[in-house]
């Protein structure tokens, strides 16, 4: 699931050496800082704490008893994803690769978003299911519901793992704070919070922290933008950069480069681009990933379910402006002026070291007072990227593995104690990912890319299994093993330039082809990937017996379902079809502005 | 819905946005020379900041 969402993430994990008392740090806070994290933190703890009341029954505490309404779900929507990775990782990114990084959002998430908005919502929220694995079960076989359901947990786990883990290496790193002492207290934190008011505090702790990253990143790149001479100045920095980096103009246009690989900064050409990254990954993730269904599974009906996707994705596609400009803002700055105007740590490889570009910049331009409120909507992102893990990770324990396998006739009341005692536990395992991490780096690189071999396909068994009714639970199950075969097959005899073969670098069948970048090999992994899962579930799913009925297929597949029809006068902008075309609109319109 | 969100979001962004301004009105302006271009980031955000916690109050009081 996380293939690419989680990569940035773990360049910033990757980046820092061991957790040691650093020899200078980068920030100093003052009391009026540790004042407002304090205050932030009451908050959250705060609303935990009130709505613990509201949590009667298991579909209250894991489904927000389906009762939210659209807007506030969309938020969570989005700020469950707009965890550390996204923040740190796509400024990095900015830096690295310049406004092309918009890829990720104008050709990745937006068109996926509005897919899973208009027409993959009905089956979710009209299957009843109660989380993602559970449509699975429903719809093909249980034999297929376990494999997601085990594979999703142990990707959740580890992924909040990740989370905490760079947050204690960032704080240690630009505050001198202690590593455990930051494990402790995120969980702790965390824990509270979700263990008292279940998935609708984890939703609403994300529409606070969604407002807070967005109210206090507007500054510092407002600030930087002032700094650089406005837009025209950045762009003439940037322009200077790229040239002197032998690819004129790469950092200032997305697509204008793109033909080949070796004249973007990516190093990936346009087909791969749209195909790898705008097609299967990005589909791959918002269509199936439960950590972001769940939010809209939370919906208090069909309409705002549908919608949750398409209003998130409004401001969504605004984002490069909040978390991809200031990288590119602090690279045009540290061209203008040398080291002196924007001093960016240095990394080995003689790069300014992207990892560190929103720290430098809150360092730079916030002095203390907004300091605090730019440190706290950090921390907030990593937590809540933890938070969106746990809550995704104690409702498919409950309901898909441990009702079903160990305790078929739980009462309700003992289905949320498994959850909160879950959510303990889910956080105690995270922990110890998180010194495994600290520990053996190359255990995170290499869990990500079995998480790449096994979600990359996922998307294929989905849009079959929605939109072609013959496909069954053989052919679903083996289909998905086939696409994670082809995906390590694939990685195992390709690799990218300037990498030596290794298990984690590929090359280890043999070098069949070399792309220009780490990037393109995995995109390509994704693509064939899919296609394996694709061509393996049709011909499975035509060689044996179906095994639903189409009675038992109503309302799973597209052509045994009603279409969902809105109230009469509903208007225009309440209804998912013209909304969903309002946002590809605009995507459109900014990849044509940024061109 | 049980608890409206925008409740404690407006009380939450509200303290800080006072904060922010208090601040801004008796920190010593030698760290916005310093740091934000000379311009009172604290005092400019902080009413910014208060301004939407208002707002969400507001919202959440008005259906009662």
């Amino acid at each position: 699931m996380h293939v690419y969402a989680l990569s940035p993430l773990l360049a910033v994990a990757g980046s820092m050496d061991k957790p040691t008392a650093p020899s200078s740090v980068l920030l100093q806070l003052a009391t009026v800082d540790y004042l407002i994290l304090a205050i932030y933190f009451a908050f959250v703890i705060g609303i935990g704490w009130v709505i613990r009341r509201y949590m009667k029954t298991s579909s209250d505490y894991f489904e927000s008893g389906r009762s939210l309404p659209a807007w506030i779900c969309a938020l969570g929507f989005i700020g469950a994803n707009l965890g550390a990775q996204e923040v740190m990782g796509m400024a990095a990114s900015g830096a690295k690769y310049g406004i092309a990084t918009s890829h990720f959002y104008w050709i990745g998430a937006i068109p996926a978003m509005v897919f899973v908005g208009i027409f993959m919502m009905p089956f979710y929220y009209g299957s009843k299911a109660r989380s993602v694995p559970e449509y699975l079960k429903m719809r093909f076989d249980e034999k297929t519901r376990t494999f997601n359901a085990l594979s999703f947990a142990v990707m959740t786990v580890f992924s909040s793992g990740i989370s905490m883990f760079a947050l204690a290496k960032l704080l240690n790193a630009i505050l001198g704070w202690n590593f455990d002492a930051c494990i402790v207290i995120s969980s702790l934190i965390v824990l509270v919070y979700i263990y008292t008011g279940g998935l609708t505090s984890a939703i609403y702790n994300e529409v606070l922290q969604f407002f807070l990253i967005v109210l206090g990143f507007l500054p510092l790149v407002l600030l930087g933008l002032k700094d650089i001479g406005g837009w025209d100045g950045l762009m003439k920095n940037l322009d200077g950069y790229s040239a002197a980096k032998g690819m004129p103009g790469a950092w200032s246009h997305s697509w204008a480069h793109m033909g080949n690989p070796a004249d973007n900064p990516i190093g990936i050409e346009w087909f791969g681009l749209i195909v790898g990254l705008g097609f299967v990954m990005s589909f791959g993730y918002w269509c199936t990933d439960f950590l972001v269904i769940q939010r809209a599974m939370a919906a208090k009906n069909m309409n705002s379910a549908r919608r949750t996707p398409l209003i998130a994705a409004i401001p969504k596609m605004l984002f490069p402006a909040l978390v991809i400009l200031p990288g590119m803002l602090a690279i045009g700055l540290y061209y203008k002026g040398g080291t002196a105007s924007m001093p960016l740590p240095i990394a080995a490889d003689g790069n300014p070291d992207y990892n560190m570009v929103v720290p430098a910049m809150l360092a730079k331009y916030f002095p203390h007072g907004m300091l605090g409120i730019g440190l706290t909507a950090l921390m907030a992102s990593f937590m809540s990227g933890m938070a969106g893990n746990v809550t995704a990770f104690n409702t498919v324990w409950t309901y898909d593995l441990y009702q079903r396998w160990f305790n078929k006739n739980a009462s309700d009341a003992h289905l949320i104690k498994v959850g909160r005692l879950t959510t303990i536990v889910g956080l105690l395992i995270s922990a110890v990912c998180a010194y495994a991490a600290a520990k053996f780096n190359n255990i995170m690189d290499m869990l990500q890319l079995v998480f790449g071999f096994v979600n990359a396909p996922l998307f294929a068994t989905f849009l079959l299994g929605m939109f072609w009714r013959r496909s069954n639970g053989h052919g679903a199950f083996f289909g998905l093993l086939i696409g994670t075969i082809s995906a390590a097959i694939f990685q195992g005899s390709t690799i990218a330039m300037g990498e030596t073969p290794s298990l984690l670098k590929g090359g280890w069948l043999g070098i069949h082809h070399t792309f220009s970048s780490s990037m393109a090999q995995n995109f390509w992994m994704a693509i064939c990937a899919f296609t394996g899962c694709f061509v393996g579930t049709l011909v499975i799913s035509l060689a044996t017996a179906p095994n639903r009925t189409n009675e038992e297929l109503r309302g799973l597949v597209y052509s045994l379902t009603d279409k969902p029809k809105e109230e009469a006068g509903t208007p225009w902008y309440s209804r998912p079809m013209p909304l969903g075309l309002l946002v590809l609109a605009g995507a459109l319109v900014l990849n044509i502005i940024f061109w | 819905m049980q608890l409206d969100i925008r409740l404690p979001m407006g009380l939450l962004f509200l303290i800080l946005g006072v904060i922010l301004v208090a601040y801004g009105l008796f920190s010593d302006p030698a760290i916005y020379a310093q740091h934000s271009l000379g311009q009172n980031v604290n005092l400019l955000w902080g009413v910014i900041f208060a301004l939407f916690g208002g707002v969400m109050l507001f919202l959440s009081r008005r259906k009662g």
